[in-house]
């Protein structure tokens, strides 16, 4: 037992573990930001009286909803880096990870709409219909009575759209960002495959340790923040 | 769509105008931003009849994409059968009355829908590849990493699909003299997993999305297919816009189903039904079914994975 | 009641979508049909490459390549018959796994015998010593080795040894991306995205001959390793004497000769004759 231990502790002296979660942590925070920014955006969009913006919101939720994430990551190589010649960045590591937070965003974006849109399907028609008797025209009524309402009430699934985007994280192998976790883990098992349940545990339990808490923490937050009707 | 709104005004004339011009704009600028991408890939000769006529050959269907998309189909297929067996029961398990079975299911349920669905594919990939278990390792490796996942999304749909049931529907099972597991399994599950359905279909979409996972593990599915025969002829890009589209088409499809059952079944259960599945916690979506009259929008089916 | 038909229904669909869908595809055509030839009913499962033209590629449901040939040979001499092969595709990243894990009974995938990977798999052979090199634009004049690569962008697959070569002894400022296959790096070269895509110099010749690539691509001719490909066999085999015995009859009887030739036409590539043709190693 102590054998194995002393083993499996050189194991993870050799491989920087904690280095590998931090890497999808930030593309986790990053790709949240701008999802959330992109997301309200399509989510106003799509509630918006101009048509032409409803189309474009709807359709761009309903294409990146029904691709798989590994799809729009080999698309933003082959077509967007490779042929169109977009680099983000003359460092090939910093230029894929920013490819990388690029593909979550896009994606997880169409998610964030729709949430914001079922938390817009929360506020009472009255809030709509009081905001409109007192003048305010679209734009203002969103930001000033809708929107606040809507983000209280979508809590929820925001928060496992977050869930979803950390994990989703891992995905970001098939843009070439080698440094994450299911990269290592796959190279640690590959030449230590005696360790590996042991090293599939690590980083199982590394994913609940962060995943668990945004968990509890949304839905703190949603019972705390719901607006009580 | 937009005079239906409580969101603004009816628009009168000067509004009218103001939203007509918004739309030719919003359309000029879509269409803009479409045309500037199709130009530069059309610079780089992308779209080179010899790049896009290998694609359209019987070859490239009946050895490529139709037994990509067959092997993509059969994983999803044995995927869900398997989730929503598993959604059962440990479903029923975080109901059961006795502690010690909700606290495993419990524990059972959150690990499964912490992990990554790829950190899983690998892992079971390895195992099974290691021990020999079967000889087609990739292919079981999906499998079970959907089922695990999935299911465990499937079990907090029974069990918030029962928790969303009005209480007196078991208090009047538990009045005619059933006992807690009767109610459950006559009374409580039928009505819930009618609710659930159109939230399972949309289920399927998040598996056959995960399926095209398997192309990092070798598994010959659709993504993988287009990859192989990307290889062969330099298109890749091609190709994988080809698998990306009927991705996209069999989903819509399956979207469309599902929001087609949430409309035709609501009110036919005295639970809610919820188009999305949600993420991690449908509770928290199935359990705000946004009150009466509340027009502002279509619900949201957050099914991201 | 409509409520039990409607579930029923989708219920229903649901299980004829697993049904129908349960056969699954043999991607890449049906060359490697499972049903036995004329001889035994055993088959033996065989990892090449798919993408590699001139040496393992697939071509619909042909197989062709000069690793192929060599496979096809081998197997014959071990009393499998061609149509008693199942072919699989064996990516550079998978070669070790998916011998170790019994996916195949052996690889002929540009394998090179290296003393990391003799700790996880055997080898039988060499069968043929190619030479890393470097594969560059047709008008790149300024890299003519390895050394030149110091701050330029490099491609190679994924898994591969040949990138972290040169990283560790040669330009440690280069710059790295591993893709799954070589055509998406030489694809990122024709467009100007990488200045380098690195890998054995046979493979770079015949990536360089295909279509798409005529013109494009020039290797640039100045091997700087000795690549010995052998025969990936799982550590506990005993396989290993008849493949070597097989690969020296096929030197001798002359079908090396003509297997090499007859794959690498219209590339403009020689074999290393200094090396080749190899003598196989003692079985370990």
């Amino acid at each position: 037992m102590g054998d194995f231990l002393s083993q499996f502790g050189e194991l993870f002296a050799a491989y920087d573990v904690p280095g590998a979660f931090w890497v999808n942590i930030q593309l986790t925070f990053w790709a949240a930001i701008f999802s959330l920014i992109l997301g309200t955006v399509l989510a106003l969009m799509r509630i918006s009286p101009i048509a032409s913006l409803q189309w474009a919101g709807a359709t761009y939720v309903n294409i990146l909803r029904n691709t798989p994430l590994t799809v729009i990551m080999t698309f933003l190589f082959l077509a967007v880096w490779t042929q169109l010649q977009i680099s983000l960045s003359d460092d090939f590591a910093q230029n894929f990870f920013r490819f990388g937070v690029i593909g979550l965003t896009v994606y997880h974006a169409a998610f964030v709409c729709e949430s914001i849109r079922s938390g817009v399907n929360t506020v009472p028609l009255g809030q709509a219909e009081a905001a409109r008797a007192i003048g305010l025209s679209f734009l203002p009524a969103a930001r000033l009575i809708i929107l606040p309402q809507a983000f209280r009430g979508a809590i929820a699934p925001l928060g496992n759209t977050l869930i979803a985007l950390l994990k989703n994280s891992t995905v970001v192998v098939a843009v070439s960002v080698s440094t994450e976790t299911s990269t290592l883990m796959r190279e640690m098992i590959e030449s230590n495959a005696n360790f590996i349940y042991a090293i599939f545990m690590i980083f199982a339990i590394g994913f609940a340790v962060l995943v668990i808490p945004i968990g509890l923490l949304t839905t703190f937050l949603s019972n705390r923040l719901a607006v009580r009707r | 769509m937009s005079q239906k709104s409580v969101l603004f005004d009816a628009p009168g004339p000067r509004a009218r105008r103001r939203i007509a011009v918004g739309n030719v704009v919003g359309t000029l600028v879509v269409l803009g931003i479409a045309a500037l991408v199709a130009v530069a890939l059309a610079n780089r000769g992308q779209f080179a009849a010899d790049l896009w006529s290998p694609i359209f050959t019987t070859s490239a269907w009946q050895d490529y994409f139709i037994p990509g998309l067959q092997n993509t189909l059969r994983a999803a297929g044995y995927a869900v059968v398997g989730a929503v067996v598993f959604g059962l029961i440990f479903g029923s398990g975080r109901l059961a009355r006795v502690g010690a079975v909700r606290w495993l299911s419990g524990v059972v349920v959150e690990f499964f829908r912490a992990v990554p669905v790829l950190l899983m594919m690998v892992f079971f990939w390895l195992l099974f590849g290691y021990n020999r278990i079967s000889d087609d390792p990739a292919f079981l490796a999906v499998v079970i990493a959907l089922i695990l996942y999935n299911g465990s999304v499937i079990a907090e749909l029974v069990r918030a699909g029962v928790g969303n049931l009005p209480k007196g529907q078991s208090e009047a099972g538990l009045a005619v003299g059933l006992t807690g597991g009767q109610v459950l399994r006559s009374i409580q599950l039928p009505q819930a997993l009618i609710a659930m359905l159109p939230a399972l279909v949309s289920q399927l979409v998040v598996v056959l999305k995960d399926t095209a996972l398997g192309q990092i593990i070798t598994y010959n599915e659709l993504l993988r297919a287009a990859q192989i025969f990307g290889n062969g002829n330099s298109n890749n890009l091609q190709t994988l816009t080809i698998a990306a589209l009927i991705f996209i088409i069999i989903n819509w499809a399956l979207t469309a189903v599902a929001r087609w059952l949430s409309r035709y079944l609501s009110g036919r259960t005295s639970g809610a039904t919820a188009t999305g599945p949600g993420i991690g916690n449908p509770t928290a979506v199935a359990g705000k079914p946004g009150g009466p009259g509340n027009a502002i929008a279509a619900t949201g089916d957050p099914s991201a994975t | 009641m409509r409520t039990r038909h409607a579930g029923a229904a989708t219920l229903a669909a649901l299980t004829a979508l697993t049904l129908a869908a349960c056969g699954g595809g043999e991607v890449g055509g049906g060359g490697d049909e499972e049903t036995g030839g004329s001889g035994g009913d055993e088959t033996i499962k065989i990892g090449i490459k798919y993408d590699q033209p001139g040496l393992g590629y697939q071509d619909g449901s042909e197989y062709t390549g000069f690793d192929t040939d060599v496979a096809r040979y081998v197997a014959e001499k071990l009393g499998y018959s061609e149509d008693q092969i199942e072919w699989v595709e064996a990516p550079s990243a998978n070669r070790e796994t998916m011998l170790q894990t019994g996916q195949v009974d052996m690889i002929f995938a540009t394998y090179s015998i290296t003393d990391e990977r003799k700790e996880q798999v055997a080898f039988a052979g060499p069968y043929f010593i190619a030479g890393q090199d470097l594969l560059v634009a047709e008008d790149n004049t300024d890299i003519t080795g390895p050394n030149d690569l110091e701050g330029k962008n490099l491609c190679s697959v994924t898994g591969s040894t040949s990138a972290q070569r040169i990283k560790d002894e040669y330009a440690t400022g280069v710059q790295l991306v591993e893709r799954p296959s070589y055509v998406e790096c030489v694809t990122a070269l024709t467009a100007g995205q990488v200045d380098a895509v690195t890998t054995d110099d046979i493979i770079l010749a015949g990536l360089a001959a295909q279509d798409a690539n005529k013109g494009k691509v020039k290797v640039v001719g100045n091997p700087f390793s000795e690549e010995n490909y052998g025969v990936g066999l799982p550590q506990d085999n005993d396989t290993c004497e008849d493949v070597n015995a097989a690969i020296t009859e096929m030197i001798e009887d002359g079908s090396w000769e003509e297997a090499v030739t007859a794959n690498t036409e219209g590339t403009g590539y020689t074999p290393n004759a200094d090396l080749n043709p190899p003598t196989p190693d003692a079985c370990a």
